[in-house]
């Protein structure tokens, strides 16, 4: 859990971040959202203390980060930024180790390190180990940079624009592998965006942020149903709050049980994981009124009805 | 691995079936420039003393016939290849025979002019075979250009070179030549000149390393001192060496005067101290400003990083900055290394000591042979030490930032 207590920071007369206040719970992903000169990369950044805050305090785990010097408690707190920031001179597996280095592992250790995470990430340790950075895509490059803040650890990530360099296809996919590595890891996440389609995609809970001050900070479907001001609600879109929602929640959580329904069989076949939206969609497409819905096995696990699609897309 | 590389690198077949017909624009002016120094020119001056002008004597005066034939037939065959041949490696070859044969009539010159025990007449050099050998040598250089060999390769070629200059040397087959004369008569006294222009030239360099890196770093660190600095560093640069010197004749004098401690430890106001003084001052600019420009090279996002990781500020600054901004800072380096293997030629004005010794001994006595003992061993000196940090330049330089 981290705590962070009216933290300020204030760059001569300005105040660049303004007494933000925020618990973030743990193995959650909170992302934090705004324009550019929101203060969210400044707030960030005061959570490992690469900047130092004005005043205010964070918690990690109950314990206040100002109690040890900023570089040792940056080693216990991953860091991912736009554009990588790989170590061009090093090879991926160098620069893997990074933080087990300076935390002074076994070289045993460390090398059984690097290769799971390498190949939790997708990359097969034996083809790009001894790489150099310049010769990896855009993707790969990001997948290293998050192995490499992964490589000691951390009970939280901080990540910083992370997938602002990567065109939209493979953004898509990293965002889908981060959540599933954030999963397996147990891994507390706090990212940075000023994508609030990214947002609504990752973030558990969602801080608005707005020239310094945090304007609202909840569960993303709060966020389209009740906007606390109206930077919040034209952020969320209200033209399409509805279809908003839809993509918040997936199949297999509003799926109907399967014998409710008998003798509608005939419309399409969707996965659980496939948001409302998606379904819905895809029923407009097919002119059916219902669709089976199937784990990953295949196996129909329940039904969804256009009306039952419609009732989620409403406030409650 | 470059070798096998380069060999591989020949050009196709379609050019070399045109290039056959086409004339080399470069062999041509180097031809002319070749036959030019073979014609017009004397190919050696025969002096009666070190110290009298030379009488010129041309390539068929100064040799015996055969010779004469075989050195003007190679040069000729050398010529054709220049001229019409565009394969690299092949121009490589001729120009390094054109090199063997200009160097052996010098020898053979020398030997057939020189009457036998007599250790008065000079056999020198003339202006024909310094135009001839700065032909070839040109071709050499192109042809080695155009094969475009590898760092590895290029300190092999320059270990081939040296080593074949040591051994022609060693085994005195250009003991006749008047230079060679010249050090014989100076050989204790050449050693001496070596050791002190090598320790001139790369303890001034030491020197300024140790200071300039750190304020390169500050200037990189806090902006707001870079003008300032950088400013002071450039008037520095915009003094006259000779100048320099005598600027700094007087207070070195004084100090050497009142404080019997740098008296002891050698410092005054003419010889080594002033020399290394002035070539430290010389060589602060271009490191400073390399140091400033690596360091700038190197992407912010790839610091923010390292700081993110946990890294300590010494930490990132040797193991990420200066390692990424090391190539920029070697060229810097290499900068000041062969600049200041030049300057201490002037550095013997003041009794500094190195090879300038015998420039200006030379000069003041006129005796040319004596200028070139000087002079030569210098250019060797400074070609080597580009090319081999020019090399490691190049290693360190593969990884891109």
């Amino acid at each position: 859990m981290i705590v962070i207590e009216s933290l300020t920071k204030r760059y001569g007369a300005t105040l660049a971040v303004d007494a933000v206040s925020l618990v973030i719970e743990r193995n959650t992903v909170t992302v934090i959202v705004g324009t550019s000169g929101s203060g969210k990369s400044t707030l960030l950044r005061m959570i490992n203390r690469l900047i130092e805050p004005t005043s205010g305090r964070v918690l990690i785990e109950g314990r206040d980060t100002e109690s040890e010097p900023g570089y040792q408690l940056r080693r216990r707190i991953g860091y991912v930024i736009q554009g990588h920031g790989l170590f061009p001179h090093r090879t991926v597996a160098e620069n893997v180790a990074t933080v087990p280095r300076l935390l002074g592992w076994d070289e045993r250790r460390i090398r059984a390190r690097v290769a799971q995470l390498l190949e939790a990430l997708q990359l097969d340790p034996t083809v790009y180990s001894e790489k150099y950075p310049h010769q990896l895509s855009g993707g790969q490059q990001q997948r290293v940079g998050v192995a490499r803040a992964l490589a000691a650890e951390p009970a939280v990530l901080l990540m910083d624009e992370p997938f602002g360099a990567l065109d939209p296809i493979i953004r898509e996919k990293a965002q889908d592998d981060l959540l599933e590595i954030q999963r397996k890891f147990g891994t507390t996440i706090v990212l940075v965006t000023h994508d609030i389609d990214e947002a609504f995609r990752l973030g558990d809970r969602v801080a608005v942020m707005s020239e310094g001050r945090l304007v609202q900070y909840d569960r993303p479907e709060v966020l389209v149903t009740r906007p606390a001001d109206p930077l919040v609600a034209r952020m969320t879109g209200s033209a399409e709050r509805a279809m908003r929602l839809l993509s918040l929640t997936t199949a297999g959580e509003a799926a109907l049980p399967l014998d409710a329904t008998d003798g509608l069989a005939n419309g399409p076949v969707v996965p659980a994981t496939a948001s409302l939206r998606e379904v819905l969609s895809e029923l407009v497409w097919q002119s059916s009124e219902s669709a089976t819905v199937v784990d990953a096995s295949g196996t129909p696990c329940g039904r969804l009805t256009v009306a039952a699609i419609l009732s989620r897309g409403r406030p409650r | 691995m470059s070798t096998s590389g380069f060999l591989l690198r020949r050009p196709t077949s379609a050019r070399d079936s045109t290039a056959l017909l086409r004339i080399d624009r470069l062999g041509l002016l180097l031809t002319l420039v070749g036959a030019a120094g073979l014609f017009l020119l004397p190919f050696v001056a025969f002096k009666a003393n070190r110290i009298l002008p030379g009488d010129p004597r041309d390539l068929a005066q100064a040799l015996p016939q055969w010779a004469a034939l075989g050195c003007e037939s190679t040069l000729a065959a050398v010529a054709a290849v220049a001229l019409f041949v565009a394969n690299a490696p092949v121009r490589l070859a001729a120009a390094l025979a054109g090199i063997i044969v200009i160097a052996t009539a010098l020898a053979i010159a020398a030997n057939a002019l020189t009457p036998p025990h007599n250790l008065v007449v000079r056999v020198a050099p003339g202006a024909g075979f310094w135009l001839l050998l700065a032909a070839v040598g040109l071709l050499a250089t192109d042809a080695i250009t155009r094969m475009r060999p590898g760092p590895g390769a290029r300190v092999l070629l320059l270990a081939l070179f040296l080593g074949a200059a040591w051994l022609t040397l060693a085994l005195g087959t250009f003991d006749n030549v008047s230079v060679m004369r010249e050090y014989a008569v100076n050989a204790s006294a050449f050693r001496v000149a070596a050791r002190q222009h090598v320790l001139l030239s790369i303890g001034s360099l030491g020197a300024a390393v140790v200071v300039a890196l750190p304020l390169g770093i500050f200037c990189h660190r806090v902006p707001r001192a870079r003008p300032g600095i950088l400013s002071t560093l450039n008037i520095i640069q915009t003094i006259p060496s000779i100048a320099l010197f005598g600027i700094l004749m007087a207070p070195l004098g004084a100090l050497a005067a009142h404080v019997p401690l740098a008296a002891a430890a050698g410092i005054r106001g003419i010889g080594a101290a002033p020399a290394v003084l002035a070539l430290f001052l010389y060589s602060l600019l271009p490191i400073v400003v390399n140091t400033v420009a690596g360091l700038r090279r190197v992407s912010p996002a790839t610091v923010e990083a390292a700081l993110g990781m946990g890294m300590t500020s010494w930490q990132t600054l040797t193991g990420v900055e200066l390692l990424l901004a090391l190539p920029v800072i070697l060229t810097g380096i290499r900068i000041v290394l062969v600049q200041n293997i030049g300057l201490v030629i002037v550095a013997a004005l003041i009794g500094g000591g190195g090879f300038g010794t015998f420039v200006f001994g030379g000069i003041g006595q006129s005796a040319t042979d004596l200028v070139l003992l000087g002079a030569i061993p210098t250019v060797v000196l400074a070609f080597s030490a580009a090319v081999l940090l020019d090399s490691l330049i190049e290693v360190l330089d593969r990884v891109k930032p």
